[in-house]
C-alpha cells in the first residue's frame, strides 16, 4: 500500500537522453498505466522505479521514502516481465516461493502464501511442474503469482501480455483488472497497446519521446487530447487530421481543408478565435463521420460529399476509407450504409466532437484538460517538427508523420 | 548428363517450356543418386578418419595384453587369429612394480582438485565479467582473452623461480609432497588452475552473458543478492556449460606432461604422464609395460567421454549456440 512519486525525473544514456523532466503522482492503490510507442521512455520509468536502471537525475518515492539508492530488493515492489522470467530449473512452487524464502519466511507461511496465490490464479495442480512445461498463458500466471506472494506495497508491469495471443490477452487483461480490484493494491503497467491502457487504468499516462504528455482518466483522454500526438495515439482507428485554415465571420466560423469546408458550432468556435484566416490542425475521430443517411438523431452535422476508397466491414459498423479532393480519411459508419467503393456518398461530421491543434507547437486548442507540470513538452513539440525522421505536417501527402500518428494530408 | 543430352536431342515436336519440364524431372532421380553419392562419400571419409584414429589405441590395447615374447615376435593382429594366449601379467608388474598405481593416484589427485578449483574461479570470475558492472571490466577481460595466446612455455621459467621462493617443504600428511611451490600438489592445483583460466572463463563468460537479463533482475526483486544469484540461478542453469568445461579441464590436466616435468620432478609424486616418460626411457625396447601403462593412463579419459560424451558435444557449441 503506497503511493509513488516522481519529481523532475531524467535518464541520460552517454549524449541521449531517453526521459526528461517527469513528474507524476500516482496514488494509493490506484491502476496507472504508462502508455506509448515503443522506446518513448515507458519502460525505462518502470524500471527507474524498480531500481533496475539508475537516476540520472530527479527524486523518485515510494511511500514517503525516497528511494533513489535504495537496491531493488529492498523497495517493496514485485514486477512482471514480459519475457515471465521464471526461474527454468526450478518447479512452479519454488519459483513462486523463492523470493519469500530469499527473506526468511517462515516455511509455514510460504506454503499457506504460494497456495493461496496458486487458487487465487487457478494454477494449484501446476505447483510441481517446470516452466517449460506450460504453455504461455500458465508462464504468466506464475509469474504473476509469483508477484503475489511477495504482497509489495507496488505492482510493476512491463508489457506482460505482449507475448500473449490475442484471444488469451484480452482473458488476462480482465484477469488483472479484477486482480487489481481483489489485491487493493497500486499497480503501474507499461504496454504499448492503447487498447490495454483504455481498459485496465483508472489514469493513464501517455508518454513520447521521453516526455509525459498528458496524464488523465482514460476517458479524459480521450475526449479532451491535450496535444496532436495524444489525440492521434488515443483510439483506434486512429483520428482523422486536416491542415485547415479558420474563416468565416467572428458569429458564423468556417474552416476550409481546400477540399471542403465546415461550419465551427458556436460551442468551438470561441477556441479558434486567435486563429483567423490562419492555419489549424482540425482533427475529427472516426467516429464523428456518419453516412449522411444514418446520422443518429440530435446531432448537429456539416455535410460534405466524399467517393469511397474501401470498405471494411465490421459487423456492428463499416470503416469507409473516404477521398475528397485529394484528402483522405476515414468514417465509421452504420452498418446499413448504401457506400459501395467507388460510389459518392455524402458524410456528416459531428463537428460537436471537432479538435483543434496548433500546427506549430501542436498543442490542442480545444481541450480543457490540465497540462502535465512540465516545461519540457512545449519545448519537444517544436523539437519533433525539426527531427528529420518525423516529416513536418503537410509536407509530403499521404506520409505518416511517425508510424503512430495518423496522416495529415495537406488542403488544396 | 547422359539423361539430359537425350532429351535436349529429340526433335523439338513439343514446345520448349514442356522440355524443360521433362529435362527438369530428369534431374530429380539425377539428384537423388548425386545426394547418396555426397553422402556415401561423407561416410567413407569419416569411417577412414574413425579407422585411422582408432586402430592405434586398438593395436595399443591387444598389445599391452600379449606375451613378451609375442610382441617382439610378430604385429598385434596376430593375437586376433589363430592361438590366442593373453595375458594380465603386463598390467600386473606395471602397477606393482613399476609404481604406476602410485602414479594413477597422483594424477587423480593432481586432476580433480584442479579441475574443480579452475571452474569455480573461473564461474565467478565469468559472472563478474557477464553481469557485474565495474571499472575497467571490458579492458580486464580484453587482457584475459589476450592471456589465451600467451604460450606456457613462456611462463615455465618466472614460475618456477617464484615456486622455488616460496616452497614449502613441509610434508603434507596422507597425499604426500612439499605443502607448496615445488613438488607440491597444492603447487600443481593452483598452475593448472592458473593456466586453464582463461579459456575458462572466456567460454563460461559467453554463456553466462546468453542467459535473459530478465532473469537476473527478477531475482534482484526477489531479494536475492550477486552471491545468492550465482549459486541459485546461474550455477544451475549452467549445468552442461560446466560440464563440459570440466570434461576438457579434466582432460587437459590428465593428459598434461609439460608442467609437471617441470613443477613436479619428484618421481614418486609424479603423474601417469610423466611416469610414462621416465618407463620409456628406462625401459624403451619392453612394450608390453609401456603399451599396459600407455592404456592405464588412457582408460580413465575414455571413460569419462564415453560416460559424459552428450555434454561434451553441448559444450563446444556453447557461447556459439545459445545453449
Amino acid at each position: 500500500m503506497a503511493e509513488v512519486s516522481f519529481e523532475h525525473v531524467y535518464k541520460r544514456f552517454n549524449d541521449s537522453t531517453a526521459v526528461s523532466d517527469f513528474n507524476l503522482e500516482i496514488a494509493d492503490k490506484e491502476f496507472l498505466v504508462l502508455v506509448g510507442p515503443s522506446g518513448c521512455g515507458k519502460s525505462t520509468t518502470l524500471r527507474m522505479l524498480a531500481g533496475l536502471e539508475e537516476i540520472s537525475d530527479g527524486e523518485v518515492k515510494i511511500g514517503d521514502r525516497l528511494v533513489n539508492d535504495v537496491a531493488p530488493r529492498d523497495r517493496d515492489i514485485a514486477m512482471v516481465f514480459q519475457s515471465y522470467a521464471l526461474y527454468p530449473h526450478m518447479s512452479v512452487y519454488d519459483n513462486m516461493a523463492f523470493g519469500l524464502s530469499l527473506r526468511g519466511t517462515p516455511k509455514q507461511e510460504i506454503k499457506r502464501r504460494v497456495g493461496e496465490a496458486a487458487q487465487i490464479l487457478g494454477i494449484e495442480n501446476m505447483l510441481d511442474r517446470k516452466p517449460k512445461a506450460l504453455s504461455g498463458g500458465q508462464r504468466q500466471r506464475v509469474a504473476l503469482g509469483r508477484a503475489i506472494v511477495r504482497e509489495p506495497a507496488v505492482f510493476l508491469f512491463d508489457e506482460p501480455l505482449s507475448n500473449l495471443d490475442a484471444k488469451l490477452r484480452v482473458q488476462t487483461r480482465a484477469e488483472i483488472s479484477k486482480l487489481h480490484q481483489r489485491l487493493g493494491t497500486t499497480f503501474i503497467y507499461v504496454t504499448h497497446d492503447q487498447v490495454e491502457a483504455m481498459t485496465m487504468a483508472t489514469r493513464i499516462a501517455v508518454m513520447n519521446l521521453g516526455v509525459l504528455q498528458q496524464v488523465g482518466t482514460p476517458q479524459e483522454l480521450y475526449d479532451q487530447p491535450v496535444n496532436q500526438f495524444v489525440a492521434g495515439f488515443m483510439g483506434s482507428p486512429a483520428m482523422n487530421f486536416f491542415r485547415a485554415t479558420v474563416g468565416g465571420t467572428p458569429d458564423a466560423v468556417t474552416v476550409d481543408t481546400g477540399s471542403f469546408s465546415l461550419n465551427v458550432p458556436a460551442g468551438r468556435a470561441t477556441a479558434l478565435r486567435d486563429y483567423a484566416e490562419k492555419e489549424v490542425i482540425l482533427g475529427i475521430r472516426p467516429e464523428n463521420i456518419h453516412d449522411a443517411a444514418y446520422v443518429p438523431t440530435g446531432l448537429q452535422t456539416e455535410v460534405i460529399e466524399a467517393t469511397v476508397d474501401i470498405t471494411e466491414l465490421m459487423g456492428n459498423e463499416i470503416f469507409l476509407y473516404l477521398k475528397a479532393g485529394n484528402l483522405s480519411f476515414l468514417g465509421r459508419v452504420d452498418p446499413r450504409t448504401e457506400a459501395r467503393p467507388g460510389n459518392k456518398v455524402r458524410v456528416a461530421f459531428n463537428m460537436d466532437e471537432m479538435h483543434a491543434f496548433d500546427p506549430q507547437t501542436e498543442e490542442s486548442l480545444t481541450s480543457s484538460a490540465p497540462r502535465p507540470k512540465t516545461e519540457a513538452v512545449a519545448a519537444v513539440g517544436i523539437a519533433v517538427l525539426d527531427q528529420s525522421d518525423v516529416k513536418p505536417i503537410g509536407d509530403d501527402a499521404g506520409e505518416p508523420s511517425t508510424d503512430l500518428v495518423p496522416p495529415i494530408t495537406k488542403g488544396g | 548428363m547422359t539423361i539430359r543430352a537425350k532429351v535436349a536431342a529429340t526433335p523439338a515436336t513439343q514446345p520448349t517450356t514442356l522440355k524443360r519440364e521433362e529435362e527438369r524431372s530428369g534431374a530429380g532421380p539425377l539428384s537423388l543418386f548425386g545426394k547418396f553419392l555426397s553422402k556415401f562419400s561423407v561416410h567413407v571419409i569419416l569411417i577412414l578418419i574413425i579407422v585411422a584414429w582408432s586402430v592405434p589405441t586398438f593395436a595399443l590395447l591387444v598389445s599391452s595384453f600379449r606375451e613378451p615374447a609375442d610382441i617382439a615376435r610378430s604385429g598385434w593382429w596376430n593375437a586376433l587369429t589363430g592361438s590366442w594366449s593373453f595375458t594380465l601379467d603386463n598390467y600386473d608388474q606395471v602397477l606393482s612394480q613399476r609404481n604406476m598405481g602410485r602414479a594413477f593416484m597422483n594424477s587423480l589427485i593432481i586432476s580433480v582438485p584442479s579441475t574443480i578449483l579452475s571452474i569455480l574461479v573461473a564461474a565467478m570470475a565469468a559472472y563478474a565479467f557477464a553481469w557485474m558492472r565495474f571499472p575497467g571490466r571490458n579492458m580486464l577481460f580484453l587482457l584475459v582473452v589476450g592471456m589465451l595466446v600467451v604460450p606456457v612455455q613462456m611462463t615455465l621459467i618466472p614460475v618456477l623461480r617464484i615456486y622455488g621462493d616460496v616452497t614449502v617443504d613441509t610434508q603434507v600428511p596422507i597425499i604426500g609432497g612439499n605443502l607448496f611451490g615445488i613438488n607440491s600438489f597444492p603447487g600443481m592445483w593452483v598452475a593448472h588452475t592458473a593456466y586453464g583460466l582463461p579459456f575458462a572463463i572466456f567460454l563460461l563468460r559467453n554463456f553466462f552473458a546468453a542467459l535473459p537479463r530478465d532473469l537476473f533482475e527478477s531475482a534482484y526483486l526477489d531479494g536475492a543478492s550477486e552471491v545468492q544469484v550465482f549459486f541459485k540461478i546461474v550455477l544451475p542453469l549452467s549445468g552442461p556449460a560446466l560440464a563440459a568445461l570440466g570434461i576438457f579441464q579434466f582432460l587437459w590436466i590428465w593428459n598434461d606432461l609439460l608442467i609437471a616435468l617441470i613443477y613436479m620432478g619428484d618421481p614418486e609424486l609424479a603423474p601417469m604422464t610423466l611416469a610414462i616418460r621416465n618407463l620409456v626411457s628406462s625401459f624403451g625396447t619392453q612394450y608390453q609395460f609401456l603399451t599396459a601403462a600407455a592404456f592405464i593412463s588412457m582408460a580413465l579419459p575414455l571413460l569419462i567421454f564415453f560416460a559424459l560424451q552428450r555434454y561434451f558435444v553441448q559444450g563446444v557449441l556453447a557461447g556459439s549456440v545459445k545453449g
